[in-house]
């Protein structure tokens, strides 16, 4: 089999995840989407593996490599985004925004500072 | 033990004492009194011990040099002759005093154990100032003095006056200081060493260069120290220190210092006779001003500080006219009997519950709540009144004895007009000093009015470094005959017409006060119970009396000169620094935020966002990179 066919099959499956990865907004599909990256790469490893004759077949041993970390990458993830979507009540990748900053976070420090709301609450009680 | 290695210990134990203290001050204060006591009472013992064995014999002079220094070297050296190991016993004696009494009067101060271990250091500074041959240790014993009346004069530093009166005697005894050390540079320059007897031998050989400029900044630092005029504003307001550290700055350490310095190094200021009439003019304008300002304050301690000044005046004085035996021998006798009054004032002050004379006027039988006190101290106003036959008569006749022996023209190389000057000062600052010694007396133990209310009992330590003192004052004058074996040899016995002159000028002032105190107390005690009537002070003065009693507005000519264009100074640093310098700062600034800001903007909290821009970028960059190994791009 010429090497093109499985080449070409990567790359679509390999563009695919990446679009998956940067468009859908759904955690899991956008995990779903890095694993398909990975499969592309392995499907890589393994073709060239091939053509190449490796005596040692140094890519299939590092595709194996690659599968155990993908699962133990799923799972922590799946974990994560369980976690996530117990504690916000969603999944939607738009709605993570703590890492934003904010305009006027820097110049907290040089700004009055601002009142506690919990200690405020608790004060009348 | 040789009279070197006891002098070496005379100023190291006080100093080891006080850093015993303030090591273990807090962790055991069991040991704090013993620690300030024992190590200055050692001192005190060793010096006369060193004072024995040196005697009336050749001065001793030990040196070590640690390590060369490049050009002038410094010596680590001793010089014991008769003036150096008398007035190191006057120190040892007064010190170990002023920490017996402190060991009662600040029985309960929770800052005593600093307080001590400050006395000790203090101390031992100017053991060493006493005992040192180099003009740089000399200064390092100067310098370590300033700072500790500093912390003592500040020790009730809650209080405004506590600190303002310590800023201000550090600030103004540094403004002598720059010239003195200047003065010494330039002294060392002339002469090539810091060693005081190479100093003197190198004068008496070639003279000096400089004889008037170095003379005058040394005088400079020496009117800091010894709070003569212009520099005197100090002292007196040093009152507001605790009363055992006014008596040890005013007996026996700081201010006799400067007197000191000048003894050690007459040859210099003798080489000059432009210094020498400065001295005696300041002397002059020193006595006279303080006496006239002593008679119109109201504090008991104001009154002895400017007596301090005064009585400094008149060793200045004997200095100027060339006699510096009589100028130690002054110093020696006043530092007992000033001592004296201090800390028999202090427990006047603790009886009384005030400083205030006038309020003590209004007072009666102060003199039978403390019987000690008040012996002792007419005793010793006695002698700052020079009454013979107590030590501050023998020791102020022989400063009036040089001043009219230079007067007369017997002293060589004296200009005459000095010694008139300190003659005539010296008997009209005479006539104030039993005034105001008088008034004193009369007002503190002599008051009319309700009985003085019954403090609690003095402690046995105030009452008997009293009696202690008590010798010294009332005998030291009998020693005349034999101080000249220790001195310069010339003869310090009372002459007759200065003593006739002196001691009849002392009861006219004595009585003339004592008569106008009858005269005010008689119409006062029908009236009304005033004070303020009562002092003699205020008939006496006249229209001098308010100007007296603020110091002669010396400070706020001070404010006006100095103060205020420094404040406006620290004004205009401000400004530049706030407007000017700062705007720079903000400038600089400006440019790095905004670009801050711009980038800020990327920061969506989107992760997709940031995946493809890091896409984005690895694409560019493998393009890149793909360009310039297929050698295209270039």
């Amino acid at each position: 089999m010429h090497l093109v066919y499985p080449a070409v099959l990567a790359a679509l499956l390999f563009c695919t995840g990446l679009y998956g990865v940067l468009a859908r907004r759904n955690v899991i599909l956008v995990l779903m989407s890095v694993e398909l990256m990975l499969n592309a790469v392995n499907l890589n490893l393994v073709a060239f593996d091939a053509w190449l004759r490796d005596t040692l077949h140094a890519g299939q041993a590092l595709t194996l490599f690659t599968i155990a970390v993908a699962a133990a990458e799923i799972g922590i993830g799946l974990a994560i985004v369980l976690l996530v979507h117990r504690h916000r009540g969603t999944s939607d990748i738009d709605r993570l925004r703590d890492l934003a900053d904010t305009p006027g976070t820097p110049d907290a420090a040089t700004a009055e500072p601002q009142p506690q709301p919990d200690t405020k609450a608790e004060a009348p009680a | 033990m040789t009279p070197t290695t006891t002098a070496v210990l005379v100023p190291l134990l006080p100093f080891l004492g006080a850093v015993a203290g303030f090591l273990l001050g807090r962790r055991a204060p069991g040991f704090v009194r013993p620690l300030a006591v024992l190590p200055t009472l050692a001192a005190a013992v060793l010096a006369a011990v060193t004072a024995a064995a040196v005697g009336t014999g050749p001065a001793t002079d030990v040196a070590t040099r640690l390590t060369p220094t490049g050009s002038v070297p410094i010596d680590l050296a001793l010089h014991l002759d008769g003036f150096a190991v008398l007035i190191a016993v006057l120190v040892g004696v007064v010190a170990t005093c002023v920490q017996i009494y402190s060991t009662g009067y600040l029985r309960d101060d929770p800052r005593y154990p600093s307080y001590a271990a400050l006395v000790s250091l203090f101390t031992s500074a100017m053991l060493l100032v006493v005992y040192t041959g180099d003009l740089m240790v000399l200064l390092v014993g100067w310098e370590v003095m300033g700072i500790c009346s500093y912390f003592l004069v500040g020790h009730y530093w809650e209080t405004e006056a506590a600190r303002a009166a310590s800023l201000k005697a550090f600030l103004v005894t540094k403004l002598g200081d720059v010239p003195f050390l200047f003065g010494i540079f330039a002294l060392a320059a002339d002469t090539g060493t810091f060693r005081i007897t190479g100093i003197v031998g190198s004068i008496a050989r070639d003279g000096l260069d400089h004889p008037t400029l170095i003379a005058l900044l040394l005088l400079a630092g020496v009117a800091g120290k010894s709070a003569q005029f212009p520099l005197h504003t100090w002292l007196p307001d040093a009152m507001a220190g605790p009363t055992p550290v006014s008596a040890l700055i005013h007996a026996a350490t700081m201010v006799a210092a400067g007197v000191y310095v000048v003894a050690r190094l007459l040859p210099v200021f003798a080489a000059s006779a432009a210094a020498l009439v400065v001295l005696a003019v300041m002397a002059a304008v020193t006595m006279i001003g303080s006496g006239l300002a002593a008679l119109a304050q109201d504090d008991v301690k104001r009154v002895l500080a400017y007596s301090t000044i005064g009585q400094l005046g008149y060793m200045t004085g004997a200095l100027a006219v060339g006699d510096r035996g009589a100028a130690v021998f002054h110093l020696i006798s006043h530092g007992a009997f000033k001592a004296l009054l201090f800390l028999g004032a202090g427990a006047l002050i603790h009886a009384a519950g005030t400083n205030s004379l006038s309020a003590m006027s209004r007072m009666s039988g102060l003199d039978r709540r403390v019987p000690d006190a008040y012996w002792t101290v007419t005793v010793a106003l006695l002698a700052l009144a020079a009454i013979p036959p107590f030590s501050g008569f023998f020791s102020k006749e022989a400063v009036l004895g040089a001043a009219e022996h230079a007067a007369t023209g017997g002293a060589a190389g004296i200009p005459g007009a000095a010694g008139w000057t300190v003659l005539i000062s010296g008997l009209i600052a005479a006539l104030l000093t039993a005034g105001y010694a008088t008034r004193l007396w009369l007002l503190a133990f002599r008051g009319s009015g309700p009985e003085a209310p019954d403090h609690s009992p003095q402690p046995l330590a105030m009452k008997a470094v009293l009696w202690v003192l008590f010798v010294p004052t009332a005998a030291f004058g009998l020693t005349a005959p034999f101080l000249p074996d220790w001195f310069d040899g010339r003869s310090l016995t009372p002459t007759l017409t200065t003593s006739v002159l002196g001691t009849g000028i002392a009861l006219v002032g004595g009585l003339i006060t004592y008569a106008t105190w009858r005269h005010t107390t008689a119409p006062a005690t029908r009236t009304a119970a005033d004070g303020a009537a009562t002092d003699p002070g205020r008939v006496l003065l006249g229209p001098l009396y308010r100007p007296a009693a603020a110091g002669f507005h010396l400070d706020a000519v001070y404010t006006t000169l100095f103060v205020r264009p420094v404040r406006a100074a620290a004004v205009l640093v401000r400004f530049l620094d706030r407007e000017v310098v700062d705007t720079y700062v903000r400038a600089a600034g400006t440019g790095p935020r905004w670009l801050g800001a711009a980038v800020r903007r990327a920061q969506t909290g989107n992760v997709q966002t940031y995946l493809g821009a890091l896409l984005a970028g690895a694409l560019v960059l493998a393009v890149a990179a793909v360009l310039v190994a297929t050698g295209t791009g270039a």
